[in-house]
């Protein structure tokens, strides 16, 4: 579902927020991205979603490579794919339903099924009831929860989340684990970013560990396949 | 998969209901535009029923163009009441009235003066000829045209000359002409100043919105789909501006209406103020929506497909 093939990533201002990393993560497969601030986390959610191109190297996602994508496609594209942002990304304005119908929106739904979708997906999150509140009236747990209710209501075959749990208690943590986990049973193939090592390790998923955009080879905990991953070292 | 024109439906309904609650949120900037709007429309509408009104008028006044045909002094009155008959039948002329000899003294002898002067002059014989004056049509009053009918009537046997004022004809074509330019220009200027007040409108919009545009593009949506509440929303401002134009206008009439007819009771006429008729509010609201649709699709076009979200 993902490659990345010695993939390469400069800023402007010459810093190399990724050097050479390459792993691949299967169709239907959980993984962990972890790492402190700074590490490359959100460089490497932000080439899978291609709002970045990488410097060097190839993305592919989903059997497509990026790279060859124009840019008239990658609304399709994004489509297939649901974010949980770590800084939620909630129009405050706006009432939670719209926020979290987004998706279906831009996926022409019909209004009747877009409703029955939303209040799905808030329930999934323990929020139904919420949908006419707006987004800034809420606290910031319950914001980081709509953002994550935005990123399931269409059902996307893939889901990334950089730092979903940030604002949450360990129990909410956890059950928003189990969410993604369930989602994962479904057949959506889930990468999370997160520094919560804790969370991580008691999910038995497996965890590609990323250090001053190098990746580490990160043997999972029990129950975890062996990866494929290539571990490069500059 | 759902039918196409389902989908078309769907997607339109998504872009006019958000388009709607957009200018809903933000009803007093909307109202002023759409009145900014209005204005610059109904210009060129009052200049239309202007000219509608002076062309009214110009109708008139072409009954005072006119051509004296003076027949030759041999020729009877009934052979002149003949020719009446026939320079009637044409198609560029309006009306004839034949001023016999006979009432062309009659005229003069009502003169003082002239009356004792005329009997010592012609003993008995009416030195007179018979007149025609010819009204040429509205069709007609062109100074070529004009020509043409006077040297038709010149040509015409028992005919001695015949008298143009061509000045008067030339004056008249000229306003005419000037009227209808004006209005031209006229129109073609306001409309892009329309088109200038709808892109800003839009642009400032889209500036303000710039948050949800990014994210509407985050989650997967194309530059079109971003686009089209906006473009729903000048087709709005079209529309609406429009209605209120004609609201404008005939509410200017309705209060001309009075000062006019009483203007034209003192010049023994019964014109009467013509507020604009029903094609020219159709093509009017027509150039309304398609004025704002452009406008919008101008300013949107590029600033939205120019706008990349970021990342984080």
């Amino acid at each position: 579902m993902i490659r990345f093939e010695r993939v390469n990533k400069r800023y402007p201002n010459g810093r190399d927020a990724l050097s050479d990393v390459s792993f691949e993560i299967a169709a239907g497969e959980m993984a962990f991205l972890t790492g402190r601030t700074g590490a490359g986390k959100s460089t490497v959610l932000g080439l899978i979603a291609l709002f970045e191109r990488p410097s060097r190297g190839q993305v592919w996602v989903n059997g497509q490579n990026t790279a060859k994508l124009s840019s008239r496609r990658i609304p399709r594209l994004r489509r297939g794919i649901g974010i949980v942002f770590q800084d939620h990304r909630l129009l405050r304005e706006r009432p939670v339903f719209d926020n979290v119908a987004l998706p279906l929106m831009v996926a022409n739904v019909s209004l009747r099924e877009v409703g029955k979708r939303v209040r799905a997906a808030l329930d999934q999150v323990g929020l139904l009831g919420h949908e006419r509140a707006l987004a800034h009236e809420l606290s910031v747990g319950e914001q980081q929860r709509v953002g994550i209710a935005r990123a399931i209501v269409s059902h996307p075959p893939l889901l990334i989340a950089d730092e979903p749990t940030g604002n949450l208690d360990a129990a909410l943590a956890g059950e928003m684990i189990g969410l993604f986990r369930r989602i994962q049973q479904t057949g959506a193939t889930v990468l999370i970013a997160t520094h919560d090592v804790a969370l991580v390790r008691a999910s038995g998923c497996r965890e590609l560990s990323l250090r001053d955009g190098l990746l580490a080879g990160a043997p999972g905990a029990e129950g975890a396949e062996p990866l494929p991953v290539i571990v490069a070292v500059r | 998969m759902s039918s196409t024109i389902g989908n078309w439906v769907t997607r339109h309904g998504h872009a006019l209901r958000a388009s709607l609650g957009q200018l809903a949120r933000h009803g007093v900037a909307s109202a002023l535009t759409v009145l900014a709007i209005g204005l610059a429309l109904a210009l060129p509408l009052a200049l239309q029923v202007l000219v509608d009104n002076v062309g009214g008028i110009g109708g008139s006044l072409a009954d005072s163009l006119g051509l004296s045909v003076y027949m030759k002094p041999q020729i009877s009155e009934a052979a002149a009441r003949q020719l009446a008959s026939a320079v009637r039948a044409r198609r560029d002329v309006a009306r004839v009235t034949l001023i016999s000899a006979a009432q062309g003294l009659a005229i003069l002898r009502q003169q003082p003066d002239l009356g004792a002067a005329l009997d010592a002059l012609s003993g008995n014989e009416n030195p007179l000829p018979n007149v025609l004056e010819v009204h040429p049509a509205a069709s007609a009053t062109s100074p070529a045209r004009l020509d043409a009918l006077r040297a038709a009537l010149a040509a015409e046997p028992g005919v001695d000359t015949v008298q143009l004022d061509r000045d008067w004809a030339l004056r008249f074509n000229a306003i005419m002409a000037l009227a209808r330019r004006l209005l031209w220009l006229g129109a073609v200027l306001l409309a892009l100043g329309v088109l200038v007040v709808i892109g800003n409108t839009v642009r400032l919009e889209i500036q303000g919105r710039r948050e949800e545009i990014e994210l509407t593009k985050l989650v997967g949506g194309s530059n079109a789909y971003a686009r089209r509440p906006f473009l729903y929303a000048g087709v709005l401002y079209g529309v609406v501006a429009a209605l209120l134009a004609w609201g404008i206008v005939t509410a200017v009439c309705l209060a001309l209406a009075d000062p006019v007819g009483h203007l034209a009771a003192a010049y023994g006429s019964h014109f009467a103020l013509r507020g604009p008729d029903r094609p020219e509010i159709g093509i009017l609201i027509g150039a309304g929506a398609l004025l704002g649709w452009l406008g919008a699709a101008i300013a949107a076009g590029r600033q939205i497909a120019r706008i990349q979200p970021r990342p984080a």
